[in-house]
């Protein structure tokens, strides 16, 4: 197949799912089984490009010209490629989830939920294979647009004050800073390209190339550095499904991936190395690494635990590019799928959990794990896949941002990751701990859980492998990432 | 100047087009009065329109390349004749007037059915084309005199159509009469200012005024001149602290007259800024009396955060999108501040792309009040599952009046940023960024009403008929169009900001 044809494809199937959704709207099988169809056409689509092109950038194929030096382009290149797959991958698992999440909920409007999540996808796809910031930015805001109905969703006074924290947050930063730097990018560059070794060196100079990367770095409000990380949490709201998939990989992983774009691609790294720019956005990611686990410890609310553990763990992306060092930005690309595929096992849990039982908090949980084997053994391979321990892929990204953090001689850096993982298994294991070891305190009457539906249980168990296979697989996922930080 | 040779008996009907721009709907006008039938009313409207349209249209596609066409009126050639001149800046304003009116009159059918009284509907539709007569001469001509004339046209017109509203509202009766009392204020002071210039030159051509003001910049009566015509449009413009008759002729007015009013008013009265501080007087006399520093760049900032403040707290929609309007006029009064071509384009840009949006907005507000009754919040709720065409249409508009990238309002808001960041002014940057967050509160205000909020229980409210669909989901199409295919936009834009910035080389050539 043609790549631009099966780029163009790889947009379009996800946004045909979105029409499917409200043209059968009252069938539900039919509209959830085309979905899927489209989910796994997508990921096939997404594959084939990758069977054809492998890794090396294409030339790039412009589907508009907006201005001169301004189009609607997309190319192919390993850190976009990985960031399809992983998204269209987990589309299939998660939407399988879903469908057992809704409807063992009993949640409204399914049409108009998978509707929105599709054209979720349909934005991802946009922003991965952006082959230039304008169109990168656009995909980004239309992201935002469609995954606001799905945060919303519940309709209730908490969903609709949540998701305006969310609108507010990230359209504020995205409108109010990201685009002056885009545009300010425009101006002195006169291109947007993602161009490997940037495209600003010789052209900036002095406080302005930092206040530049501030203006991206907060002005991507998705990657949830601190002080912007407050929609996260607020977009808990969303039934599980979002939080899985948006909040642990798509939405969130959009952030970190357009940092580590404009890292690469629009400063480069050698650039951020020899003027130190980034140097105060690398103690910003330290400090939201702690300051935020700390925070996730004092959650009794499992997804809002879960929430601020993402923001930490999203830090470690921008602590990478934040290094300026190879070896700093692929352990960075390399946590976006790691983390990817342990936190949506972590969500998927607990929504598992929330589908069996209706509960919430994890001190109403001791002794469940008893009740579901089968999803806190997967929330424990999740667990230990973020704090970063063999044999699961969290440790191979974990080490590569330590060495990375070695190569720029800040053993600080190093403290930090290791405290971190500290950090990850005091707010983590314990659920599983008691969840397994302690028998329940309070059982409310003779009822027993048991575990959830087989739809809901066995997406985050595939995930959990999913985990251990990527310990494995790690070699040739940096091997195919090795592009992005070859001299230019 | 080749024009002035032609020989007229034998011109073909294309060498008319300047003066058919403006005797379609002229004529069109009085021949409704006379037929004096309602269906027969619309249908001459329509047509009339769409002919304008045609004509708009041709004129454009001969002027978009950077040319100018020149067309005496009678023979008489100027500065002693009347003169009609299209270059870049004014078909451009030309085809948006046109369009807009000619997609608002099939909207008009069930609306004007709705809001007016039977025996009022054919004088609606002859007045709304003397309207449109009056915008395009004030767009098309060259004479400062006949811009007063067809100004004067529009403006009375108007005033009885902000009027019609009364069936519905009584208060639009003194809507009316304010907006009469500014705008005979503004037209007054227009004319005084045109007197003052013409007692300096001697002349109302305005190639010629140009030419003999050149030397003539320190002279009192021509500042004075200048002073009484920028008060005398900025009342038309609505420019922040003049404003005062907007909001309530925005939002008693039929609906289908504040969308026309709103997408294309507001638009010509801008142009003719443009037209009098460019071509007519010189951007070194602006630089000269001061005139950005002290007015346009603290008003239009003051636009953009008060208006676009007042507009989060408004309960009545069509009442928000008034004072947006107000708040965009500020953006496009920013982009003349700036002097620059960048500026320019974008002032231009978003003079089109704001029209459009406008109209759908206005047209979605058209919609809501014919279905449920009223354009008030309260009435709105839960609207987006009762009318979901209608609403989806109104949140495509909502986002391009944001600026959301992929709309038109997108462009217009990254090339006034771009122009501020090319002179070096980044609070101004940062300010326009921030007074667009502003509009991201008041239209999520709608769309938390239309989606979010529970509708009134006991209501019956079917989707808007397709003849106001239609039009409505052209205008938000248009406005995601436009966000991407910028040939036209971009194109006419950067034609007129280049024919404007050459000052009157651009009108003498």
């Amino acid at each position: 197949m043609d790549t631009s044809l099966a780029i163009l494809l790889s947009m379009l199937l996800p946004a045909a799912a979105v029409v499917s959704n409200l043209i059968f709207r009252n069938s539900p099988n039919l509209r959830d089984g085309l979905t899927l169809g489209a989910a796994i056409a997508t990921f096939l689509v997404v594959l084939n490009i990758l069977a054809t092109v492998g890794n090396t950038t294409t030339e790039t194929f412009v589907l508009f010209e907006v201005m001169p030096g301004l189009d609607l382009a997309f190319s192919v290149e390993p850190l976009g490629m990985m960031f399809a797959i992983l998204a269209s991958g987990l589309w299939i698992v998660t939407h399988v989830y879903g469908i057992g999440y809704m409807r063992g909920n009993n949640e409204d409007d399914h049409a108009r939920f998978f509707a929105c999540f599709s054209f979720a996808i349909f934005s991802v796809m946009g922003i991965a294979f952006a082959a230039n910031m304008f169109t990168l930015f656009l995909f980004y805001e239309v992201l935002t647009l469609s995954t606001y109905p799905l945060v919303a969703h519940k309709g209730t006074l908490a969903a609709v004050k949540g998701a305006r924290t969310y609108l507010s947050i990230l359209i504020g930063t995205s409108i109010g800073l990201q685009l002056v730097a885009v545009i300010w990018t425009y101006a002195i560059a006169g291109t947007l390209d993602f161009t490997r070794g940037g495209i600003l060196e010789g052209l900036i100079a002095g406080p302005a190339v930092a206040i530049l990367l501030a203006l991206y770095a907060f002005g991507i409000g998705k990657a949830a550095l601190m002080p912007f990380h407050r929609w996260l949490p607020a977009a808990m709201v969303a039934p599980t499904p979002v939080s899985a998939l948006l909040h642990a990989v798509a939405v969130v992983k959009a952030g970190v991936f357009t940092m580590l774009k404009v890292g690469i691609y629009i400063f480069g790294i050698d650039f951020l190395a020899a003027t130190g720019a980034s140097v105060w956005l690398m103690w910003l990611a330290a400090f939201s690494i702690i300051a935020s686990s700390v925070i996730a410890l004092t959650k009794d609310n499992l997804k809002a635990r879960l929430a601020y553990s993402t923001i930490s763990q999203l830090s470690y992306i921008t602590l990478g590019v934040a290094l300026a060092t190879s070896m700093g930005i692929l352990g960075g690309s390399l946590h976006v799928v790691m983390h990817a595929m342990g936190k949506i096992t972590l969500f998927m849990c607990a929504g598992s959990i929330y589908v069996a039982t209706h509960k919430t908090n994890i001190s109403q949980m001791t002794g469940l794990g008893r009740a579901m084997p089968i999803t806190f053994i997967a929330f424990l391979i999740g667990s230990l896949s973020i704090i970063g321990l063999p044999p699961l892929g969290g440790s191979w990204s974990k080490w590569l941002l330590i060495m990375g953090a070695a190569d720029a001689d800040q053993l600080a850096m190093i403290g930090i990751l290791l405290i971190s993982s500290l950090l990850n298994v005091a707010y983590l294991l314990p659920l599983v701990g008691k969840g397994f070891f302690l028998k329940a305190a309070t059982q409310i009457g003779p009822q027993k859980f048991a575990e959830s539906p087989t739809l809901v249980w066995a997406p985050p168990a595939f995930t959990a492998m999913g985990c251990i296979v990527l310990f494995f697989y790690a070699g040739h996922i940096q091997a195919f990432l090795m592009p992005i930080i070859a001299a230019h | 100047m080749a024009t002035q040779t032609v020989h007229y008996t034998t011109m073909a009907l294309t060498d008319h087009l300047p003066i058919l721009q403006i005797l379609i709907p002229f004529i069109a006008a009085p021949l409704i009065v006379f037929i004096g039938r309602r269906e027969l009313a619309w249908a001459i409207a329509f047509i009339a329109s769409a002919a304008s349209f045609v004509v708009a249209c041709l004129l454009l596609s001969q002027v978009i390349g950077g040319g100018i066409v020149s067309y005496h009126i009678g023979g008489w050639a100027p500065p002693l004749g009347i003169e009609y001149r299209v270059d870049a800046a004014n078909a451009f304003v030309l085809f948006l007037v046109t369009g807009i009116a000619t997609l608002v009159l099939p909207y008009a059918r069930k609306s004007v059915g709705a809001e007016m009284p039977e025996r009022t509907q054919t004088l609606f539709y002859s007045l709304f084309l003397l309207c449109l007569t009056g915008l395009l001469g004030v767009t098309i001509t060259a004479d400062a005199f006949n811009v007063f004339v067809f100004l004067e046209i529009s403006s009375l017109s108007t005033y009885v159509l902000i009027a019609q509203g009364s069936y519905r509202d009584k208060r639009a009766l003194t809507a009316s009469f304010n907006y009469l009392i500014m705008g005979t204020i503004g037209a007054t002071f227009f004319i005084i200012g045109l007197g003052f210039l013409y007692m300096a030159t001697g002349t109302l051509n305005m190639a010629d005024l140009a030419d003999r003001l050149s030397g003539q910049y320190e002279s009192r009566t021509v500042r004075a001149g200048f002073a009484f015509i920028l008060v005398g449009i900025g009342l038309k413009v609505a420019i922040f602290p003049m404003h005062f008759w907007l909001p309530n002729a925005y939002t008693y007015a039929p609906s289908v007259v504040t969308t026309f009013l709103a997408a294309t008013a507001t638009k010509v009265a801008i142009y003719v800024l443009l037209r009098f501080i460019f071509s007519v007087f010189q951007p070194a006399f602006l630089s000269e009396t001061s005139t950005l520093e002290v007015i346009f760049y603290p008003f239009a900032l003051l636009a953009m955060f008060a208006a676009s403040f007042t507009a989060i707290f408004q309960r009545d929609l069509k009442r928000m999108l008034a004072y947006s309007s107000l708040a965009q006029i500020g953006y496009m009064l920013l982009g003349i501040a700036l002097l620059s071509e960048t500026g320019l384009v974008a002032t231009i840009i978003h003079l089109f792309n704001h029209g459009i949006t406008k109209a759908a907005l206005f047209m979605g507000a058209g919609a809501y009040v014919l279905q449920s009754g009223s354009s008030f919040y309260t009435q709105l709720q839960g609207l987006g599952k009762t009318m979901p065409w209608t609403s989806a249409a109104v949140v495509i508009g909502g986002v391009s009046l944001i600026g959301v990238p992929g709309t038109a309002g997108f462009l217009s808001k990254w090339l006034l940023v771009q122009a501020a960041l090319e002179q070096g002014y980044w609070p101004i940057a940062m300010l326009i960024v921030a007074s667009s967050l502003l509009a991201v509160a008041y239209v999520w205000r709608l769309v938390e009403t239309l989606y979010l909020s529970t509708p009134h229980s006991g209501q019956t409210i079917q989707e808007a008929p397709l003849s106001m669909l239609l039009p409505l989901w052209i205008m938000a199409l248009a406005c995601i169009y436009f966000g991407f295919e910028t040939d036209i936009t971009l194109g006419a834009a950067k034609a007129a900001a280049q024919a404007l910035l050459a000052g009157s080389s651009g009108l003498l050539h």
